[in-house]
């Protein structure tokens, strides 16, 4: 990856990020903290790995995204405006009667969106039918699915675990936001993990821990998922809920709150003043 | 009627499975470690590389469902009802009907006639469950013709749709050159103007019985198959309400949230008179041989005939 390319990645992604901003602020609710904090990968994964067209976005070739962890739709539709899907300014419609950006995602509504989703757990069963079907069909696609944390508490989930890996799902990714945070506070106090990557290990997957705000670690970790021949593709990505805006970083209480007047003033500022860095060329630190 | 032939319509949902994969080649069969009792076995047998065992993980069977349903291919998912309808139901809302996707649930075990397996597994709840979620079709056929016929009627069928078959070997009623099955059209299997008896699924051979004694006692009863039970046929319910004026419906199945129920919403606001509800009452099962215990729950052509004539 270029300095350039990866100047032009950050930009993106604090766009991404002013969307996830602007969403919620009009809306006066969402999940503004997991959104950005999962910014940087769906900006790397939307803008330069994913085999997929705007202008085609049914396309039974295409590689498919399941956001499990349905409630960061901010994210994921911001995302989908930068990469073309829709304008940008429909962003400000989350969650508005009429609008087509409901609160969790739903597919056949928003171009671009893959799967509904809402209720944690399922998103994941379903990135892994998807998988199941190209494979069995020898169809080149793959499937990306992302989970919380704070998800994989769900049963379900370790059912699907089980269930790629008996089915060899080389073709799913699935990414699991390492926040460490859910709504009711630390994952670790409302319910411990244990080793996240042990799990994962156990159940049969192929898994690669990164440091979810690194560029070359997501591109990394992506090429390196390709290699795998006859198991399922786990990143686990440590990333910082509520990543770009000062304020909400690492703070659970960002989970589900929208800012205020003051505190959107206050973060589109500073996610503006990190774009103008950037475009003087003077970022490129993590 | 020709009620020497006995057959479980969970058969018929397996040979119509076979079928049904003739005509639609895009067709996938899931199952969760039940493939024997549900009989998609049956189907695996023929078609291995479309047949997939999901272990004993119903809910991730679902999502599985959906997902693979989600890339244009008509999807079965197969497990008794109360694990498919009762475990799995916020999976078949959330990932199944509100994205209106193409899986059809094959839940078999249906009612009280598992029998010896207990409670635990007599799932009188289904139909009730499913009735709820929007964009659900729910079949529940009378016999095993009836059951291949609704896994055929799935080619052209689009969207989600629960399919209730039964365990128990039932008599074989619908084999006559005239019968025609159509998603959401009930069929009136006799005539009469004394009373009407609107059933489903097994209660159905029973209605045709209590009809047959019913006549030997100068009772005319009109009998009714309501094989859709959503989309409900109204035309047909209303009719016989208004040309009959007593109305009984019969199922395996509560009496809270079935058959039984959904006739009762579209009477009420249409067209108002008493009916009788006969079905499981609100109570679960216990072990016992299927026949003893349809029976001791008052699911039998006796029950019937007394409800028809006090």
């Amino acid at each position: 990856m270029t300095q350039k390319e990866k100047l032009e990645l950050q930009i993106t992604a604090c766009k991404v990020r002013i969307g996830i901003i602007e969403g919620t602020y009009n809306a006066k609710c969402g999940h503004p903290g997991g959104s950005l904090g999962m910014s940087d990968t769906l900006t790397y994964l939307y803008m330069k790995h994913m085999n997929i067209d705007p202008n085609n976005p049914n396309n039974p070739k295409r590689d498919r995204f399941v956001l499990s962890k349905g409630h960061n739709a901010p994210a994921l539709y911001s995302v989908l405006a930068q990469r073309g899907y829709f304008p940008v300014d429909e962003l400000k419609t989350l969650r508005k009667i009429g609008s087509r950006l409901q609160g969790h995602p739903v597919m056949g509504s928003v171009p671009g969106v893959d799967f509904s989703t809402g209720s944690l757990g399922q998103g994941f069963s379903a990135a892994c039918g998807m998988a199941l079907s190209g494979k069995s069909d020898n169809s080149s696609y793959k499937v990306y699915t992302f989970l919380g944390d704070g998800e994989i508490q769900e049963g379900q989930v370790w059912e699907a675990a089980m269930f790629a890996a008996h089915y060899k799902l080389n073709n799913l990714i699935a990414f699991v936001d390492n926040n460490g945070l859910q709504i009711d506070g630390r994952v670790e106090d409302v319910m411990s993990l244990g080793s996240i990557q042990g799990k994962f290990e156990a159940f049969g997957w192929n898994v690669i821990c990164i440091d979810g705000h690194d560029f070359e670690q997501i591109e990394n970790a992506l090429k390196e998922t390709a290699q795998s021949s006859d198991k399922p593709s786990v990143i686990v990505q440590k990333t910082i809920k509520g990543k770009g805006v000062a304020f909400m970083e690492d703070k659970a209480a960002w989970h589900g709150t929208a800012p205020n007047k003051e505190q959107y003033i206050s973060a589109m500022a500073e996610l503006k003043a990190r774009i103008a860095v950037l475009e003087a060329g003077e970022g490129g630190e993590k | 009627m020709s009620d020497t032939v006995k057959k479980a319509t969970r058969d018929g949902y397996g040979d119509g499975l076979v079928k049904l994969a003739e005509l639609r080649p895009d067709m996938v069969v899931l199952d969760a470690d039940l493939a024997a009792a549900t009989k998609t076995g049956v189907f695996a047998k023929v078609n291995p590389e479309k047949f997939f065992n999901c272990g004993i993980q119903e809910q991730n069977m679902m999502g599985v469902a959906a997902g693979v349903a989600s890339t244009g291919k008509l999807v079965f998912a197969s497990s008794f009802a109360m694990f498919a309808a009762g475990r799995a139901f916020e999976i078949i809302r959330n990932s199944i009907a509100y994205p209106k996707l193409n899986v059809k649930i094959g839940a078999t075990h249906g009612g009280i006639s598992v029998g010896e397996d207990g409670a635990s597994h007599q799932c009188n709840e289904d139909i009730a469950l499913m009735r709820v979620i929007p964009n659900m079709t729910i079949i529940n056929p009378s016999d095993y013709i009836e059951a291949e016929a609704a896994v055929l009627a799935m080619a052209e069928h689009i969207g989600p749709a629960y399919l209730r078959f039964g365990r128990l070997a039932a008599p074989v009623f619908n084999d006559n050159p005239d019968y025609c099955f159509k998603i959401g059209k009930g069929n009136q299997l006799r005539d009469g103007n004394d009373a009407a008896i609107i059933a489903t699924g097994l209660m159905v051979s029973e209605a045709l019985s209590a009809h047959d004694e019913l006549k030997e006692r100068g009772i005319n009863a009109r009998v009714i198959n309501i094989h859709t039970i959503k989309p409900l046929d109204k035309e047909i319910i209303i009719n016989a309400a208004k040309e009959t004026g007593k109305i009984i419906t019969v199922e395996e199945h509560s009496v809270i949230g079935g058959l039984g129920s959904a006739v009762c919403d579209v009477l009420s606001e249409v067209y108002p008179i008493p009916v009788k509800k006969i079905g499981v009452e609100d109570v679960f099962g216990y072990s016992g041989p299927a026949a003893e215990l349809l029976k001791k729950f008052g699911l039998s052509c006796e029950c019937i005939v007394k409800a028809v004539m006090s």
